[in-house]
Protein backbone atom coordinates (compact mmCIF):
# COMPACT_ATOMS: atom_id res chain seq x y z
CA UNK A 1 0.00 0.00 0.00
CA UNK A 2 2.82 2.38 0.82
CA UNK A 3 4.32 1.68 -2.59
CA UNK A 4 1.03 2.54 -4.28
CA UNK A 5 0.76 5.72 -2.26
CA UNK A 6 4.32 6.67 -3.20
CA UNK A 7 3.47 6.22 -6.86
CA UNK A 8 0.28 8.22 -6.48
CA UNK A 9 2.07 11.25 -5.06
CA UNK A 10 4.82 10.89 -7.66
CA UNK A 11 7.77 10.22 -5.37
CA UNK A 12 8.81 7.16 -7.39
CA UNK A 13 7.79 6.18 -10.88
CA UNK A 14 5.64 3.13 -11.51
CA UNK A 15 8.57 1.68 -13.43
CA UNK A 16 10.66 1.67 -10.30
CA UNK A 17 8.06 -0.24 -8.33
CA UNK A 18 7.66 -2.79 -11.13
CA UNK A 19 11.42 -3.14 -11.37
CA UNK A 20 11.75 -3.75 -7.66
CA UNK A 21 9.04 -6.42 -7.70
CA UNK A 22 10.60 -8.15 -10.71
CA UNK A 23 14.06 -7.99 -9.14
CA UNK A 24 12.79 -9.47 -5.90
CA UNK A 25 11.12 -12.36 -7.73
CA UNK A 26 14.27 -12.87 -9.81
CA UNK A 27 16.40 -13.14 -6.69
CA UNK A 28 13.89 -15.51 -5.11
CA UNK A 29 14.06 -17.68 -8.23
CA UNK A 30 17.85 -17.68 -8.17
CA UNK A 31 17.82 -18.70 -4.50
CA UNK A 32 15.49 -21.60 -5.32
CA UNK A 33 17.96 -22.76 -7.99
CA UNK A 34 20.78 -22.85 -5.48
CA UNK A 35 19.02 -23.99 -2.34
CA UNK A 36 16.25 -26.40 -3.30
CA UNK A 37 17.09 -30.08 -3.10
CA UNK A 38 14.95 -31.21 -6.03
CA UNK A 39 16.55 -30.56 -9.43
CA UNK A 40 13.19 -30.10 -11.18
CA UNK A 41 12.11 -27.42 -8.70
CA UNK A 42 15.52 -25.83 -9.24
CA UNK A 43 14.94 -25.77 -12.98
CA UNK A 44 11.59 -24.04 -12.43
CA UNK A 45 13.35 -21.51 -10.24
CA UNK A 46 15.68 -20.89 -13.16
CA UNK A 47 12.69 -20.29 -15.46
CA UNK A 48 11.29 -17.77 -12.98
CA UNK A 49 14.61 -15.99 -12.85
CA UNK A 50 14.99 -15.89 -16.64
CA UNK A 51 11.43 -14.65 -17.13
CA UNK A 52 12.13 -11.83 -14.69
CA UNK A 53 15.19 -10.83 -16.69
CA UNK A 54 12.96 -10.74 -19.76
CA UNK A 55 10.64 -8.50 -17.77
CA UNK A 56 13.52 -6.10 -17.10
CA UNK A 57 14.22 -5.99 -20.85
CA UNK A 58 10.58 -5.06 -21.42
CA UNK A 59 10.94 -2.22 -18.91
CA UNK A 60 13.82 -0.93 -21.06
CA UNK A 61 11.59 -1.17 -24.15
CA UNK A 62 13.90 -3.84 -25.61
CA UNK A 63 11.06 -6.14 -26.69
CA UNK A 64 13.23 -8.07 -29.12
CA UNK A 65 15.70 -9.07 -26.40
CA UNK A 66 12.84 -9.94 -24.08
CA UNK A 67 11.30 -12.24 -26.68
CA UNK A 68 14.65 -13.89 -27.41
CA UNK A 69 15.31 -14.30 -23.70
CA UNK A 70 12.02 -16.14 -23.24
CA UNK A 71 12.28 -18.25 -26.40
CA UNK A 72 15.92 -19.28 -26.09
CA UNK A 73 16.69 -19.33 -22.38
CA UNK A 74 13.39 -19.80 -20.56
CA UNK A 75 12.06 -21.91 -23.42
CA UNK A 76 14.58 -24.04 -25.25
CA UNK A 77 17.45 -24.21 -22.76
CA UNK A 78 15.43 -24.94 -19.62
CA UNK A 79 13.18 -27.41 -21.45
CA UNK A 80 16.36 -29.23 -22.42
CA UNK A 81 17.62 -29.09 -18.85
CA UNK A 82 14.35 -30.50 -17.47
CA UNK A 83 14.42 -33.13 -20.17
CA UNK A 84 17.86 -34.29 -19.09
CA UNK A 85 16.91 -34.19 -15.39
CA UNK A 86 13.88 -36.37 -16.05
CA UNK A 87 15.73 -38.71 -18.38
CA UNK A 88 18.43 -39.32 -15.79
CA UNK A 89 15.68 -39.58 -13.17
CA UNK A 90 17.63 -37.48 -10.69
CA UNK A 91 16.42 -37.90 -7.13
CA UNK A 92 16.30 -35.01 -4.70
CA UNK A 93 19.65 -34.47 -3.06
CA UNK A 94 20.20 -36.76 -0.05
CA UNK A 95 19.99 -35.30 3.45
CA UNK A 96 23.10 -34.01 5.14
CA UNK A 97 24.42 -31.06 3.17
CA UNK A 98 28.02 -29.98 2.88
CA UNK A 99 30.12 -29.54 6.01
CA UNK A 100 31.11 -26.32 7.72
CA UNK A 101 34.35 -25.81 5.77
CA UNK A 102 32.76 -25.79 2.29
CA UNK A 103 29.95 -23.52 3.51
CA UNK A 104 32.48 -21.14 5.07
CA UNK A 105 34.51 -21.11 1.87
CA UNK A 106 31.38 -20.47 -0.20
CA UNK A 107 30.38 -17.53 1.98
CA UNK A 108 33.90 -16.11 1.80
CA UNK A 109 34.12 -16.41 -1.98
CA UNK A 110 30.60 -14.98 -2.32
CA UNK A 111 31.55 -11.95 -0.26
CA UNK A 112 34.72 -11.53 -2.33
CA UNK A 113 32.62 -11.59 -5.51
CA UNK A 114 30.26 -8.96 -4.09
CA UNK A 115 33.22 -6.72 -3.21
CA UNK A 116 34.80 -7.12 -6.67
CA UNK A 117 31.53 -6.56 -8.53
CA UNK A 118 30.13 -4.04 -6.08
CA UNK A 119 32.34 -1.07 -6.93
CA UNK A 120 31.66 -0.95 -10.68
CA UNK A 121 27.99 -1.70 -10.00
CA UNK A 122 27.72 1.24 -7.61
CA UNK A 123 29.38 3.59 -10.09
CA UNK A 124 27.22 2.25 -12.92
CA UNK A 125 24.02 4.20 -13.39
CA UNK A 126 21.31 2.02 -14.86
CA UNK A 127 19.97 3.25 -18.21
CA UNK A 128 16.33 4.18 -18.15
CA UNK A 129 13.94 3.61 -21.02
CA UNK A 130 14.01 7.36 -21.75
CA UNK A 131 17.80 7.53 -21.86
CA UNK A 132 18.36 4.92 -24.57
CA UNK A 133 17.49 5.62 -28.17
CA UNK A 134 14.05 4.35 -29.23
CA UNK A 135 15.76 2.24 -31.89
CA UNK A 136 17.87 0.50 -29.23
CA UNK A 137 17.59 -3.27 -29.30
CA UNK A 138 15.29 -3.32 -32.32
CA UNK A 139 15.48 -6.25 -34.70
CA UNK A 140 17.04 -4.06 -37.38
CA UNK A 141 19.75 -2.69 -35.11
CA UNK A 142 20.70 -6.09 -33.73
CA UNK A 143 20.76 -7.61 -37.20
CA UNK A 144 22.92 -4.82 -38.60
CA UNK A 145 25.37 -5.11 -35.73
CA UNK A 146 25.55 -8.89 -36.11
CA UNK A 147 26.21 -8.84 -39.82
CA UNK A 148 28.59 -5.89 -40.02
CA UNK A 149 30.52 -4.98 -36.88
CA UNK A 150 30.40 -8.40 -35.22
CA UNK A 151 30.36 -10.55 -38.33
CA UNK A 152 33.52 -12.56 -37.56
CA UNK A 153 32.78 -13.14 -33.87
CA UNK A 154 29.28 -14.22 -34.94
CA UNK A 155 30.79 -16.73 -37.39
CA UNK A 156 33.23 -17.96 -34.75
CA UNK A 157 30.39 -18.59 -32.29
CA UNK A 158 28.43 -20.51 -34.92
CA UNK A 159 31.47 -22.66 -35.64
CA UNK A 160 32.04 -23.29 -31.95
CA UNK A 161 28.41 -24.41 -31.56
CA UNK A 162 28.71 -26.63 -34.62
CA UNK A 163 31.85 -28.31 -33.32
CA UNK A 164 30.15 -28.86 -29.95
CA UNK A 165 27.23 -30.49 -31.74
CA UNK A 166 29.49 -32.73 -33.82
CA UNK A 167 31.41 -33.64 -30.67
CA UNK A 168 28.22 -34.59 -28.84
CA UNK A 169 27.08 -36.79 -31.72
CA UNK A 170 30.51 -38.43 -31.86
CA UNK A 171 30.53 -39.18 -28.14
CA UNK A 172 27.05 -40.67 -28.30
CA UNK A 173 27.98 -42.83 -31.29
CA UNK A 174 31.11 -44.20 -29.64
CA UNK A 175 29.05 -45.16 -26.62
CA UNK A 176 26.57 -47.00 -28.85
CA UNK A 177 29.22 -49.11 -30.56
CA UNK A 178 30.67 -50.46 -27.33
CA UNK B 1 -3.22 7.03 -22.46
CA UNK B 2 -6.80 8.12 -22.70
CA UNK B 3 -9.90 6.40 -21.45
CA UNK B 4 -11.17 5.48 -24.92
CA UNK B 5 -8.10 3.37 -25.66
CA UNK B 6 -8.26 1.66 -22.30
CA UNK B 7 -11.92 0.75 -22.71
CA UNK B 8 -11.38 -0.38 -26.32
CA UNK B 9 -8.50 -2.63 -25.26
CA UNK B 10 -10.43 -4.15 -22.38
CA UNK B 11 -13.41 -4.83 -24.65
CA UNK B 12 -11.15 -6.43 -27.25
CA UNK B 13 -9.41 -8.65 -24.70
CA UNK B 14 -12.70 -9.71 -23.14
CA UNK B 15 -14.25 -10.46 -26.54
CA UNK B 16 -11.28 -12.50 -27.74
CA UNK B 17 -11.06 -14.50 -24.51
CA UNK B 18 -14.79 -15.23 -24.54
CA UNK B 19 -14.85 -16.14 -28.24
CA UNK B 20 -11.76 -18.33 -28.07
CA UNK B 21 -12.87 -20.15 -24.92
CA UNK B 22 -16.42 -20.66 -26.13
CA UNK B 23 -15.10 -21.91 -29.47
CA UNK B 24 -13.69 -24.92 -27.60
CA UNK B 25 -17.03 -26.64 -26.86
CA UNK B 26 -18.15 -26.02 -30.42
CA UNK B 27 -14.95 -27.61 -31.67
CA UNK B 28 -15.38 -30.66 -29.47
CA UNK B 29 -18.84 -31.04 -30.96
CA UNK B 30 -17.37 -30.75 -34.46
CA UNK B 31 -14.70 -33.25 -33.52
CA UNK B 32 -17.15 -35.84 -32.22
CA UNK B 33 -19.76 -35.41 -34.92
CA UNK B 34 -17.04 -35.18 -37.57
CA UNK B 35 -15.40 -38.40 -36.45
CA UNK B 36 -18.79 -40.08 -36.36
CA UNK B 37 -19.48 -38.84 -39.89
CA UNK B 38 -16.18 -40.31 -41.10
CA UNK B 39 -16.81 -43.63 -39.40
CA UNK B 40 -20.44 -43.91 -40.53
CA UNK B 41 -21.76 -43.40 -37.00
CA UNK B 42 -24.14 -40.78 -35.67
CA UNK B 43 -22.14 -39.37 -32.76
CA UNK B 44 -23.75 -37.44 -29.88
CA UNK B 45 -27.14 -36.32 -31.24
CA UNK B 46 -29.45 -36.49 -28.23
CA UNK B 47 -28.80 -33.31 -26.24
CA UNK B 48 -30.35 -30.38 -28.04
CA UNK B 49 -30.79 -29.98 -31.79
CA UNK B 50 -28.12 -32.00 -33.67
CA UNK B 51 -26.54 -32.71 -30.29
CA UNK B 52 -25.29 -29.11 -30.15
CA UNK B 53 -25.87 -28.86 -26.41
CA UNK B 54 -23.75 -31.95 -25.71
CA UNK B 55 -20.57 -29.92 -25.01
CA UNK B 56 -22.54 -27.78 -22.56
CA UNK B 57 -23.65 -30.91 -20.73
CA UNK B 58 -20.07 -32.15 -20.74
CA UNK B 59 -18.85 -28.85 -19.35
CA UNK B 60 -21.35 -28.96 -16.49
CA UNK B 61 -20.34 -32.54 -15.81
CA UNK B 62 -16.68 -31.52 -15.63
CA UNK B 63 -17.45 -28.85 -13.08
CA UNK B 64 -19.33 -31.20 -10.79
CA UNK B 65 -16.87 -34.09 -11.00
CA UNK B 66 -14.85 -34.78 -7.89
CA UNK B 67 -11.46 -33.08 -8.07
CA UNK B 68 -9.12 -35.89 -7.09
CA UNK B 69 -5.57 -35.05 -6.09
CA UNK B 70 -3.71 -38.35 -5.75
CA UNK B 71 -1.35 -38.80 -2.81
CA UNK B 72 2.41 -38.51 -3.43
CA UNK B 73 2.05 -35.87 -6.14
CA UNK B 74 4.22 -32.76 -5.90
CA UNK B 75 1.34 -30.49 -5.07
CA UNK B 76 2.57 -27.00 -6.13
CA UNK B 77 3.44 -28.14 -9.62
CA UNK B 78 0.51 -30.54 -9.88
CA UNK B 79 -1.88 -27.64 -9.31
CA UNK B 80 0.07 -25.09 -11.33
CA UNK B 81 0.59 -27.23 -14.44
CA UNK B 82 -2.94 -27.01 -15.93
CA UNK B 83 -3.01 -23.28 -15.24
CA UNK B 84 0.34 -22.76 -16.98
CA UNK B 85 -0.80 -24.71 -20.03
CA UNK B 86 -4.09 -22.81 -20.18
CA UNK B 87 -2.70 -19.32 -19.65
CA UNK B 88 0.15 -19.80 -22.13
CA UNK B 89 -2.31 -21.01 -24.75
CA UNK B 90 -4.55 -17.97 -24.28
CA UNK B 91 -1.63 -15.54 -24.16
CA UNK B 92 -0.27 -16.63 -27.52
CA UNK B 93 -3.41 -15.47 -29.30
CA UNK B 94 -2.85 -11.86 -28.22
CA UNK B 95 -0.70 -10.91 -31.20
CA UNK B 96 -2.94 -12.42 -33.88
CA UNK B 97 -4.66 -9.73 -35.96
CA UNK B 98 -8.22 -10.92 -36.58
CA UNK B 99 -9.52 -8.04 -38.65
CA UNK B 100 -8.66 -4.70 -40.22
CA UNK B 101 -9.43 -1.43 -38.46
CA UNK B 102 -12.84 -0.62 -37.08
CA UNK B 103 -14.02 3.01 -37.00
CA UNK B 104 -16.00 3.91 -33.91
CA UNK B 105 -16.89 7.51 -33.15
CA UNK B 106 -14.26 8.74 -35.60
CA UNK B 107 -11.50 6.76 -33.91
CA UNK B 108 -9.60 3.88 -35.45
CA UNK B 109 -9.52 0.60 -33.53
CA UNK B 110 -7.14 -2.00 -34.94
CA UNK B 111 -8.62 -5.47 -34.48
CA UNK B 112 -5.61 -6.94 -32.73
CA UNK B 113 -4.95 -6.98 -29.00
CA UNK B 114 -1.20 -6.48 -29.01
CA UNK B 115 0.32 -4.96 -32.13
CA UNK B 116 3.97 -5.68 -31.28
CA UNK B 117 6.84 -5.19 -33.70
CA UNK B 118 8.14 -8.58 -32.52
CA UNK B 119 4.68 -10.15 -32.56
CA UNK B 120 5.69 -13.43 -34.19
CA UNK B 121 8.38 -13.93 -31.56
CA UNK B 122 5.90 -13.14 -28.78
CA UNK B 123 3.70 -15.94 -30.04
CA UNK B 124 6.63 -18.36 -30.11
CA UNK B 125 7.65 -17.32 -26.59
CA UNK B 126 4.17 -17.69 -25.14
CA UNK B 127 3.51 -21.06 -26.72
CA UNK B 128 6.98 -22.18 -25.65
CA UNK B 129 5.99 -21.56 -22.04
CA UNK B 130 3.03 -23.91 -22.51
CA UNK B 131 5.42 -26.85 -22.75
CA UNK B 132 6.21 -26.41 -19.08
CA UNK B 133 2.59 -27.09 -18.22
CA UNK B 134 2.84 -30.50 -19.87
CA UNK B 135 6.30 -31.36 -18.54
CA UNK B 136 5.41 -30.33 -15.00
CA UNK B 137 2.14 -32.25 -15.12
CA UNK B 138 4.06 -35.34 -16.18
CA UNK B 139 6.67 -34.94 -13.49
CA UNK B 140 4.50 -33.81 -10.60
CA UNK B 141 1.95 -36.61 -11.08
CA UNK B 142 4.48 -39.15 -9.78
CA UNK B 143 3.25 -41.75 -12.26
CA UNK B 144 5.45 -43.46 -14.81
CA UNK B 145 2.95 -43.06 -17.64
CA UNK B 146 2.56 -39.37 -16.94
CA UNK B 147 6.32 -39.01 -16.75
CA UNK B 148 6.82 -40.75 -20.08
CA UNK B 149 4.15 -38.55 -21.61
CA UNK B 150 5.85 -35.42 -20.32
CA UNK B 151 9.23 -36.62 -21.55
CA UNK B 152 7.90 -37.46 -24.99
CA UNK B 153 6.22 -34.12 -25.14
CA UNK B 154 9.38 -32.17 -24.37
CA UNK B 155 11.43 -34.18 -26.88
CA UNK B 156 8.76 -33.66 -29.51
CA UNK B 157 8.39 -29.95 -28.82
CA UNK B 158 12.14 -29.32 -28.98
CA UNK B 159 12.42 -31.21 -32.26
CA UNK B 160 9.50 -29.60 -34.03
CA UNK B 161 10.10 -26.12 -32.68
CA UNK B 162 13.21 -26.09 -34.89
CA UNK B 163 11.37 -26.76 -38.13
CA UNK B 164 8.57 -24.45 -37.01
CA UNK B 165 11.08 -21.71 -36.30
CA UNK B 166 12.83 -22.19 -39.63
CA UNK B 167 9.52 -22.07 -41.50
CA UNK B 168 8.77 -18.81 -39.67
CA UNK B 169 12.22 -17.48 -40.55
CA UNK B 170 11.56 -17.98 -44.26
CA UNK B 171 8.30 -16.01 -44.00
CA UNK B 172 9.97 -13.28 -41.98
CA UNK B 173 12.82 -12.99 -44.48
CA UNK B 174 10.29 -12.78 -47.29
CA UNK B 175 8.14 -10.21 -45.52
CA UNK B 176 11.04 -8.28 -44.00
CA UNK B 177 9.11 -7.64 -40.79
CA UNK B 178 8.13 -9.39 -37.56
CA UNK B 179 4.87 -7.49 -37.10
CA UNK B 180 1.87 -9.72 -37.93
CA UNK B 181 -0.32 -6.80 -39.04
CA UNK B 182 2.33 -5.67 -41.52
CA UNK B 183 2.70 -9.20 -42.89
CA UNK B 184 -1.06 -9.29 -43.49
CA UNK B 185 -1.12 -5.85 -45.11
CA UNK B 186 1.68 -6.88 -47.45
CA UNK B 187 -0.34 -9.91 -48.51
CA UNK B 188 -3.38 -7.72 -49.16
CA UNK B 189 -1.21 -5.54 -51.40
CA UNK B 190 0.48 -8.45 -53.19
CA UNK B 191 -0.12 -12.18 -53.28
CA UNK B 192 -0.71 -14.48 -50.35
CA UNK B 193 2.52 -15.97 -49.04
CA UNK B 194 1.29 -19.51 -49.61
CA UNK B 195 2.04 -19.21 -53.33
CA UNK B 196 5.73 -18.24 -53.30
CA UNK B 197 6.43 -20.11 -50.03
CA UNK B 198 4.31 -23.25 -50.40
CA UNK B 199 6.90 -25.58 -48.86
CA UNK B 200 7.18 -23.33 -45.80
CA UNK B 201 3.39 -23.44 -45.47
CA UNK B 202 3.42 -27.26 -45.42
CA UNK B 203 6.31 -27.38 -42.93
CA UNK B 204 4.60 -24.91 -40.61
CA UNK B 205 1.35 -26.84 -40.80
CA UNK B 206 2.99 -30.19 -40.00
CA UNK B 207 5.01 -28.64 -37.16
CA UNK B 208 1.86 -27.02 -35.77
CA UNK B 209 0.24 -30.47 -35.60
CA UNK B 210 3.26 -31.76 -33.70
CA UNK B 211 3.39 -28.75 -31.35
CA UNK B 212 -0.26 -29.15 -30.42
CA UNK B 213 0.17 -32.89 -29.74
CA UNK B 214 -2.54 -33.78 -32.21
CA UNK B 215 -2.74 -36.99 -34.17
CA UNK B 216 -0.72 -38.23 -36.00
CA UNK B 217 1.72 -36.82 -33.43
CA UNK B 218 -0.19 -37.32 -30.19
CA UNK B 219 2.48 -39.51 -28.59
CA UNK B 220 2.52 -37.57 -25.29
CA UNK B 221 -0.97 -38.90 -24.60
CA UNK B 222 -1.01 -42.07 -26.69
CA UNK B 223 -3.89 -44.00 -25.11
CA UNK B 224 -2.74 -47.43 -26.22
CA UNK B 225 0.69 -47.00 -24.66
CA UNK B 226 0.47 -44.46 -21.85
CA UNK B 227 -3.14 -44.61 -20.56
CA UNK B 228 -3.55 -40.86 -21.13
CA UNK B 229 0.02 -39.62 -20.93
CA UNK B 230 0.77 -36.48 -18.99
CA UNK B 231 -2.83 -35.93 -17.81
CA UNK B 232 -3.47 -39.47 -16.57
CA UNK B 233 -3.76 -38.35 -12.94
CA UNK B 234 -5.91 -35.30 -13.60
CA UNK B 235 -9.64 -35.13 -13.18
CA UNK B 236 -12.47 -32.62 -13.13
CA UNK B 237 -11.68 -29.01 -14.13
CA UNK B 238 -7.93 -29.58 -14.01
CA UNK B 239 -8.22 -32.13 -16.80
CA UNK B 240 -10.64 -29.83 -18.55
CA UNK B 241 -8.03 -27.06 -18.53
CA UNK B 242 -5.50 -29.26 -20.33
CA UNK B 243 -8.21 -30.18 -22.77
CA UNK B 244 -9.12 -26.55 -23.42
CA UNK B 245 -5.44 -25.58 -23.69
CA UNK B 246 -5.00 -28.14 -26.45
CA UNK B 247 -7.93 -26.76 -28.43
CA UNK B 248 -6.89 -23.15 -27.87
CA UNK B 249 -3.41 -24.06 -29.09
CA UNK B 250 -5.02 -25.54 -32.19
CA UNK B 251 -6.93 -22.31 -32.75
CA UNK B 252 -3.77 -20.24 -32.31
CA UNK B 253 -1.81 -22.55 -34.62
CA UNK B 254 -4.51 -22.26 -37.28
CA UNK B 255 -4.58 -18.50 -36.83
CA UNK B 256 -0.78 -18.33 -37.18
CA UNK B 257 -0.78 -20.34 -40.41
CA UNK B 258 -3.63 -18.19 -41.70
CA UNK B 259 -1.89 -14.94 -40.79
CA UNK B 260 1.48 -15.83 -42.22
CA UNK B 261 0.48 -17.71 -45.35
CA UNK B 262 -3.17 -17.21 -46.23
CA UNK B 263 -3.41 -13.46 -45.92
CA UNK B 264 -4.79 -13.43 -42.37
CA UNK B 265 -7.98 -11.39 -42.38
CA UNK B 266 -7.57 -10.48 -46.07
CA UNK B 267 -10.48 -11.18 -48.38
CA UNK B 268 -9.61 -13.02 -51.58
CA UNK B 269 -9.01 -10.44 -54.35
CA UNK B 270 -9.63 -7.75 -51.77
CA UNK B 271 -8.03 -4.86 -53.68
CA UNK B 272 -9.53 -5.62 -57.09
CA UNK B 273 -12.99 -7.00 -56.26
CA UNK B 274 -14.05 -5.89 -52.81
CA UNK B 275 -12.40 -2.48 -52.63
CA UNK B 276 -12.26 -1.70 -56.36
CA UNK B 277 -15.31 -3.22 -57.98
CA UNK B 278 -17.73 -3.29 -55.04
CA UNK B 279 -16.24 -0.17 -53.48
CA UNK B 280 -16.40 -1.48 -49.91
CA UNK B 281 -14.62 0.40 -47.13
CA UNK B 282 -14.69 1.15 -43.43
CA UNK B 283 -16.62 -0.95 -40.96
CA UNK B 284 -18.39 -3.15 -43.51
CA UNK B 285 -15.02 -4.18 -44.92
CA UNK B 286 -13.70 -4.82 -41.40
CA UNK B 287 -16.64 -7.07 -40.58
CA UNK B 288 -16.20 -8.98 -43.84
CA UNK B 289 -12.51 -9.36 -43.02
CA UNK B 290 -13.37 -10.72 -39.60
CA UNK B 291 -15.66 -13.25 -41.26
CA UNK B 292 -12.93 -14.15 -43.76
CA UNK B 293 -10.45 -14.71 -40.92
CA UNK B 294 -12.92 -16.88 -39.02
CA UNK B 295 -13.63 -18.98 -42.10
CA UNK B 296 -9.94 -19.55 -42.81
CA UNK B 297 -9.21 -20.51 -39.20
CA UNK B 298 -12.31 -22.69 -39.26
CA UNK B 299 -10.98 -24.52 -42.30
CA UNK B 300 -7.76 -25.39 -40.50
CA UNK B 301 -9.67 -26.48 -37.43
CA UNK B 302 -11.63 -28.85 -39.66
CA UNK B 303 -8.32 -30.01 -41.13
CA UNK B 304 -7.16 -30.95 -37.63
CA UNK B 305 -10.27 -33.10 -37.17
CA UNK B 306 -10.02 -34.49 -40.69
CA UNK B 307 -6.40 -35.56 -40.25
CA UNK B 308 -7.00 -36.96 -36.77
CA UNK B 309 -9.62 -39.39 -37.99
CA UNK B 310 -7.74 -40.27 -41.18
CA UNK B 311 -4.13 -40.95 -40.22
CA UNK B 312 -2.88 -43.45 -37.63
CA UNK B 313 -0.35 -42.45 -34.98
CA UNK B 314 3.35 -42.31 -35.80
CA UNK B 315 5.83 -44.45 -33.94
CA UNK B 316 8.25 -42.39 -31.85
CA UNK B 317 11.30 -43.12 -34.01
CA UNK B 318 9.26 -42.26 -37.10
CA UNK B 319 8.26 -38.99 -35.50
CA UNK B 320 11.88 -38.13 -34.73
CA UNK B 321 13.04 -39.15 -38.20
CA UNK B 322 10.39 -36.99 -39.86
CA UNK B 323 11.34 -34.04 -37.68
CA UNK B 324 15.11 -34.18 -37.79
CA UNK B 325 15.91 -35.84 -41.11
CA UNK B 326 13.16 -34.52 -43.36
CA UNK B 327 11.51 -31.36 -42.05
CA UNK B 328 14.58 -29.52 -40.73
CA UNK B 329 16.76 -30.00 -43.87
CA UNK B 330 13.76 -29.11 -46.02
CA UNK B 331 13.12 -26.00 -43.94
CA UNK B 332 16.78 -24.97 -44.24
CA UNK B 333 16.63 -25.28 -48.02
CA UNK B 334 13.41 -23.32 -47.93
CA UNK B 335 15.06 -20.49 -46.00
CA UNK B 336 17.60 -20.26 -48.84
CA UNK B 337 14.71 -20.22 -51.32
CA UNK B 338 13.03 -17.35 -49.46
CA UNK B 339 16.34 -15.44 -49.39
CA UNK B 340 16.74 -15.99 -53.14
CA UNK B 341 13.22 -14.61 -53.70
CA UNK B 342 14.16 -11.51 -51.72
CA UNK B 343 17.41 -11.20 -53.71
CA UNK B 344 15.48 -11.37 -56.97
CA UNK B 345 13.18 -8.68 -55.65
CA UNK B 346 10.00 -10.78 -55.75
CA UNK B 347 8.28 -9.31 -52.65
CA UNK B 348 6.93 -5.92 -53.59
Amino acid sequence: MTALAAVAIGVVSLQWVVLLVIAAVAIAGALVVVLHRSPVVGAMGLVTNLLCVAGIYVLLNAYFFAALQVIIYAGAVVVLITFVIMLLNLRPEARGGPGLVPIGLAVLLGLALIVVLGRPLLEFSAPTAEAVAPEFGSVRQVGEALFTEYFYPFLAVSLALLSAMVGAVLLAKRHLED
Amino acid sequence: MDLFLVVATIVKVALVVVVVISAVPVLTWVERRGSAFMQLRLGPNRVGPLGLLQPLADGIKFMFKEDIVPPFVYRPFYVAAPAIAFVAALLAFAVIPFGGTLMIDGREIPLVILDLDVGVLFLLAASGMGVFGIILAGWASNNKYSMLGGLRSSAQMISYELSLGLALVSVLIYAGTLRPTEIVEQQIGGTWNVFPLFVGFVILLVSAFAETNRLPFDLPEAETELVAGYHTEYSSMKFSMFFMAEYINMITGSALVTTLFLGGYALPFQRSVFEGWLGLEGNLLAVLQLASFTLKVGFFMWLYVWVRWTLPRFRFDQLMRLGWKILIPLALVHVVWASLLVMWGVPA
